[in-house]
């Protein structure tokens, strides 16, 4: 469980890690809590040759209001986002999913841009940020852009990051008007990743549903919405019986994997179960 | 000299009774700190580092082992390969041969013709450093021609079967028989079964599990001159001492090993490592100390797992569901090869399942089966667990066949607490205890009729969340073991334990044992039985074990023998200390040995009011030897060995209460309550903490873990991702209680606690998910209860099948640096 050698820099602003990376040649790797990369250089299954931290770059820190959009940087930890007033107010959808990401160490070391930039489709936080709508700020040596989170994800654990991109900080809308939120998850313990999961953000308007948003965790590659569900649940009244018909469609257009916790029918059999709770749960039923 | 004086003022009148007393752990600050010498901590001059090249594949012929490349690595002293080591490696030790024609096929420690699990050792790399050791791993290369690898037990015995070792003409090691009929204390099984009105016949599967110790393996060899010295995180120094000597020629008397403070086994360490061997050779070819210190993925692939046997289990019984017969046919997984006593724990299992009950004719056989995967031996129970599982589940399913409640058929048919002492359809005589008083106590505290009516609303309401209510009813047997027992199952050692007393001059006590514990708190249990025994504080007794230079003599730990049999030998040597002392005392005082009383650590003098003697004055005086008897030597020390006569028999009934959610499949425990008789408690929090630990262990079977191997022979649960280890935040909240019935077979009259929550908890959880959804029509749940596997057996029918090997997230985790996708930027 000794990681291969490996060069390791600590740049401390933006700018000085895109330029790490830019010089770190073909092999570097991008390290934010290291919560999954470490585990998977002590296991030698990645030897990056130069491992470039983001561990002091201060400016990636942090929760700011910038009126309609909550601004979150990428090195924000785990245990920080759980605390943030801000988030809690504006995105709490995020604080009960990030309340649920592995173990309180892993929490006070995993980061949030790290969860979303590792693109892992059985993490808990890239269904959130797919199911708020979520942009992800990215630098690279041609300075900034702005992708959409529906854009991001691009298959198992890959991204639009392009070589030498770190991405820097997420803006994510806040919610306006009667909202509900629920993170669904479902793992055997406490620990373990999701073999599904299910966020679901919902807005009420006199008695019906005028606007639903689903997340799902670990039901294909990427993360996804389920759609056909957020369609039958728009203008549907907030009734157990239209929100059960609704979540029927939920594993529409997903490609769920099979492993040893669940083969693809049962996730897609548990993506409508959970889809039902949570959106119920969210409706504030 | 003052001391004289100190020693009187520390011992109190009548000290208060240690025994019962729940007392903290002395040892407990250190080992939670890290305060003390794990194996890894070892550090010393010129020590190199060893670590392990393992096969890839299942199985294989070695073609090929090049080692150019890791020789000319930085840091790198040697590379050795099985050819380098085939004369003088001998075959790892197999102490238990169950039957006279059981047949073994050698167990090098490292191959050297063929490989015949994933994760054998190929060649050992020698290094400066840890990091050079581990880095020259991949620089080792070796060609194999494949040979089909043998993974499932039932096809292995099967015909037409690819063997798992070419050299023998079955993957049958051994067909062990016990058939009451036979032996003279059962009825016939045939004619039993013949005769009988109900016969339910299932097949249940105890998975393969994996001890999960939390420290590591490790250990270091030092040579000096011709001697050598082993530290090793094991819980058997004294076994290990003598099997190194026979393996490696070493002479006994040149090898001291040490077990220093080692970070829990459950079975696991209970054995003679290859690499316990390859570091001894290697510290020996060289003439340098040698470390190795396994990985976690080292640990979980290749360090002894446990369990694995199919069972198909019969039971007779009339309509009244009075028993009539036991039948029990076993497939036991022995993997590829035998290990210390891997053939032994099944068979140590055979005269248990019978349990509480009275079977008028048992007959059980079991057929030991060769698999190319790691090794089984010894887990937490060893034997028990897995005869607790089938009598506790098919006593459920005939009372389902009888349409009884699972609690009449068990009273029904259970010992009665005026049939004590009983002598069981397998021969074996059980001490004493009260099923119906610990069954009672439980139902009390689990609020037994309250869930029964939940139970009954959640039914009629069609409720998604079901609730269901799991007895088992258990015993086990405890005290490893009687020696003549033990020599006539064919085991190769006894089952006696040592202990030795050493009266220092201060009055402090050194209590040395042969038993070494490897986090069960023996320190703190030895020195309330001593300060009680000799009147001494608790705090004048220093527990020392481990160390075959300081504990010569000893059997170690395993088989919850540690109090019965290790207590027991303590008491004896104190109870010596004392006769010695008595003689020294009646001198010193000037009185008739007949008139002395001693009590609270004091000699007095009957009728003599005021005239005493403490034994640590005592003590002093003998170190002063000034004055003492002439025929007696200066010393009151004393040694005792204790062998038992019989095992001993905690027993218990455990409730669980399982709420399973139908639209998921998720399982979760609502209530657990148990009530353990073990027998006299010394230290009610050590009993506690030991019943937590093994309920934990015993859930994590009925619910999480399970190792699963691929189609070819990889190991698939290789990472604590995979292997589900349950935390205490997945379980629930245990109430707990305890009768106490002596045990008659030692002074103490303790029965042993560390593996009864391990063995009555499985099935109980099992029965109680089972009880949750049978009226919707589910038989059978294969262990782990995952989710899935309950709701497609709620959903789909059967009993869950076999989990997916397909792709894992142990895969995933390959992946994720496969080429393509590590070069994406991500932030990891």
């Amino acid at each position: 469980m000794i990681p291969a050698a490996f060069e390791y820099v600590r740049p401390t602003t933006v700018d000085e890690a895109v330029q790490a990376v830019a010089e770190g040649g073909e092999d570097v790797k991008v390290m934010a809590g290291g919560q999954s990369l470490i585990p998977v250089m002590r296991l030698r299954l990645a030897a990056p040759s130069t491992v470039v931290d983001l561990g002091r770059v201060a400016e990636m820190r942090g929760v700011r209001d910038e009126g309609d959009v909550l601004v979150i940087g990428a090195m924000t930890t785990h245990a920080e986002v759980i605390a943030d007033p801000l988030v809690a107010q504006h995105a709490r959808l995020i604080a009960e999913a990030t309340e649920t990401v592995a173990d309180r160490q892993t929490r006070r070391r995993g980061t949030f841009g790290g969860a979303l930039a590792h693109a892992d489709p059985a993490g808990d936080l890239p269904a959130v940020a797919l199911a708020l709508d979520a942009e992800m700020v990215v630098a690279g040596p041609g300075g900034r852009r702005t992708v959409p989170a529906r854009d991001f994800f691009v298959d198992y654990l890959t991204t639009t990051l392009d070589e030498g991109e770190v991405l820097v900080e997420i803006r994510v809308p806040k919610l306006a008007g009667q909202w509900g939120v629920r993170y669904e998850k479902f793992n055997r313990v406490a620990q373990a990743w999701s073999i599904v999961a299910v966020a679901a953000a919902v807005r009420r308007e006199n008695g019906s549903i005028a606007e639903a948003r689903i997340g799902l965790t670990n039901m294909g590659p990427t993360p996804l919405r389920a759609s056909a569900t957020e369609a039958a649940l728009a203008g549907a009244g907030a009734s157990p019986d239209a929100i059960a018909a609704a979540a029927r469609s939920a594993a529409e257009g997903t490609s769920p994997s099979s492993d040893l916790n669940a083969q693809a029918d049962y996730r897609e059999h548990l993506a409508q179960v959970l889809t039902r709770r949570a959106v119920t749960a969210a409706a504030g039923l | 000299m003052t001391v004289t004086e100190d020693a009187a003022t520390l011992t109190p009148q009548s000290p208060e009774k240690e025994v019962g007393k729940a007392r903290r752990r002395k040892e407990d600050a250190r080992l939670i700190t890290g305060r003390t010498t794990w194996t890894d901590n070892m550090v010393l001059p010129g020590m190199l580092h060893m670590s392990v090249v393992r096969s890839h594949v299942a199985h294989g012929k070695i073609t090929n082992v090049d080692v150019s490349a890791a020789l000319e690595a930085p840091g790198v002293v040697a590379v050795l390969t099985g050819r380098d080591l085939a004369d003088e490696q001998g075959s790892i030790p197999c102490a238990w041969p169950v039957t006279a024609d059981m047949v073994n096929p050698g167990h090098p420690s490292i191959a050297v013709e063929e490989v015949n699990h994933v994760g054998e050792a190929v060649a050992v790399i020698i290094a400066r450093s840890r990091d050079a050791a581990a880095d020259a791993i991949e620089l080792v290369d070796v060609d194999y021609d494949l040979l089909p690898p043998v993974l499932d037990m039932e096809q292995a015995v099967g015909g037409e079967a690819d063997l798992c070792h070419d050299h023998i003409d079955s993957n049958t090691a051994y067909h062990f028989v016990f058939d009451a009929g036979e032996a003279g204390t059962g009825a016939d099984t045939e004619q039993a079964f013949a005769d009988a009105d109900v016969v339910v016949s299932r097949r249940f599967v105890n998975q393969r599990l994996i001890p999960a110790f939390m420290e590591p393996r490790s250990v270091v060899v030092q040579p000096q001159g011709e001697n050598f010295t082993m530290w090793s995180a094991t819980q058997i120094p004294h076994v290990l001492r003598v099997m190194l000597a026979m393996v490696t020629g070493i002479p006994e008397h040149k090898l001291r090993v040490v077990a220093p403070d080692v970070g829990g086994g459950f079975g696991g360490k209970l054995q003679v490592n290859p690499e316990e061997v390859l570091a001894l050779l290697i510290a020996r070819r060289l003439g340098k100390p040698v470390k190795w210190t396994e990985t976690r993925s080292e640990s979980l692939m290749t360090a002894h797992h446990g369990r694995d046997q199919i069972q198909y289990i019969d039971i007779a019984s009339d309509r009244e569901g009075n028993v009539k017969g036991l039948r029990c046919r076993i497939l036991a997984d022995m993997g590829a090869y035998l290990r210390l006593i891997t053939p032994g724990v099944p068979a140590l299992g055979a005269f248990m399942f019978p349990g509480i009950y009275k079977f008028p004719a048992y007959r059980f056989e079991c057929d030991g089966i060769f698999t190319n995967k790691v090794p089984t031996d010894a887990y937490r129970g060893a034997g028990r667990p897995e005869a607790t599982f089938a009598v506790e589940r098919i006593m459920d399913e005939l009372a389902v066949e009888l349409g009884m409640d699972p609690l009449e058929l068990r009273r029904r048919n259970w010992i009665r607490a005026e049939e004590f002492p009983f002598t069981t359809v397998a021969g074996l005589e059980y001490d004493s205890g009260d099923y119906d008083a610990a069954t009672q106590q439980a139902l009390d505290l689990i609020g037994y009729d309250e869930l029964r009516e939940e139970q009954r609303r959640r039914r009629e309401s069609g409720d998604p969340v079901q609730l269901g209510i799991g007895f088992s009813t258990f015993t086990e047997m405890c005290g490893l073991a009687p020696s003549r027992v033990l020599g006539s199952l064919s085991y190769g050692a006894g089952g006696w334990e040592a202990a030795s007393i050493r009266m220092l001059p201060t009055g402090k006590v050194e209590v040395v044992t042969g038993s070494t514990p490897h986090g069960q708190g023996h320190e703190t249990a030895w020195s309330q039985l001593v300060a009680d025994q000799l009147g001494v504080p608790f705090e004048d007794v220093e527990v020392l074990h481990g160390d075959t230079a300081v504990s010569p003599r000893g059997m170690d730990t395993y088989g919850s023998r540690s109090l019965v049999v290790g207590g027991t030998a303590v008491v004896k040597a104190a109870d010596k200390v004392i006769a010695k002392a008595r003689k020294v005392a009646a001198h010193l005082l000037e009185a008739n040995e007949d008139d002395l009383d001693f009590s609270g650590g004091k000699f007095t003098v009957r009728g003599t009011p005021g005239t005493a003697l403490s034994i640590q004055e005592i003590a002093l005086a003998v170190f002063a030897a000034h004055d003492y008897p002439e025929d007696v030597e200066p010393s009151i020390d004393a040694d005792a060995t204790f062998d038992p006569v019989n095992f001993s028999f905690p027993h218990g009934t455990h409730i669980c209460a399982m709420e399973v959610d139908t639209d998921t499949g998720f399982v979760k425990i609502r209530k657990y309550a148990c009530v353990d008789d073990v027998g006299t408690i010394v230290n009610p929090l050590i009993v506690e903490g030991q019943v937590h630990g093994g309920l934990a262990q015993g859930i994590a079977q009925a619910l999480y873990e399970e190792a699963v191997y691929d189609a070819d022979g990889n190991l698939t649960t290789g990472t604590f991702v995979d292997y589900l280890v349950p935390s205490a935040a997945d379980l629930p909240h245990f109430d707990t209680g305890n009768t106490v019935h002596v045990a008659p077979g030692n002074p103490i009259g303790a029965k042993g606690v560390g593996e009864a929550g391990c063995i009555a908890s499985t099935p109980a959880v099992v029965n109680a998910a089972l009880d949750a959804v049978r009226h919707l029509g589910v038989q059978d749940i294969r262990m782990p209860l995952t989710p899935e596997r309950v709701w497609r057996a709620v959903h789909q029918g059967g009993d869950g099948g076999d989990r997916a090997a397909a792709p894992t997230n142990a895969q995933a985790v390959d992946s994720a640096g496969a080429p393509g996708t590590s070069s994406q930027g991500g932030d990891l």
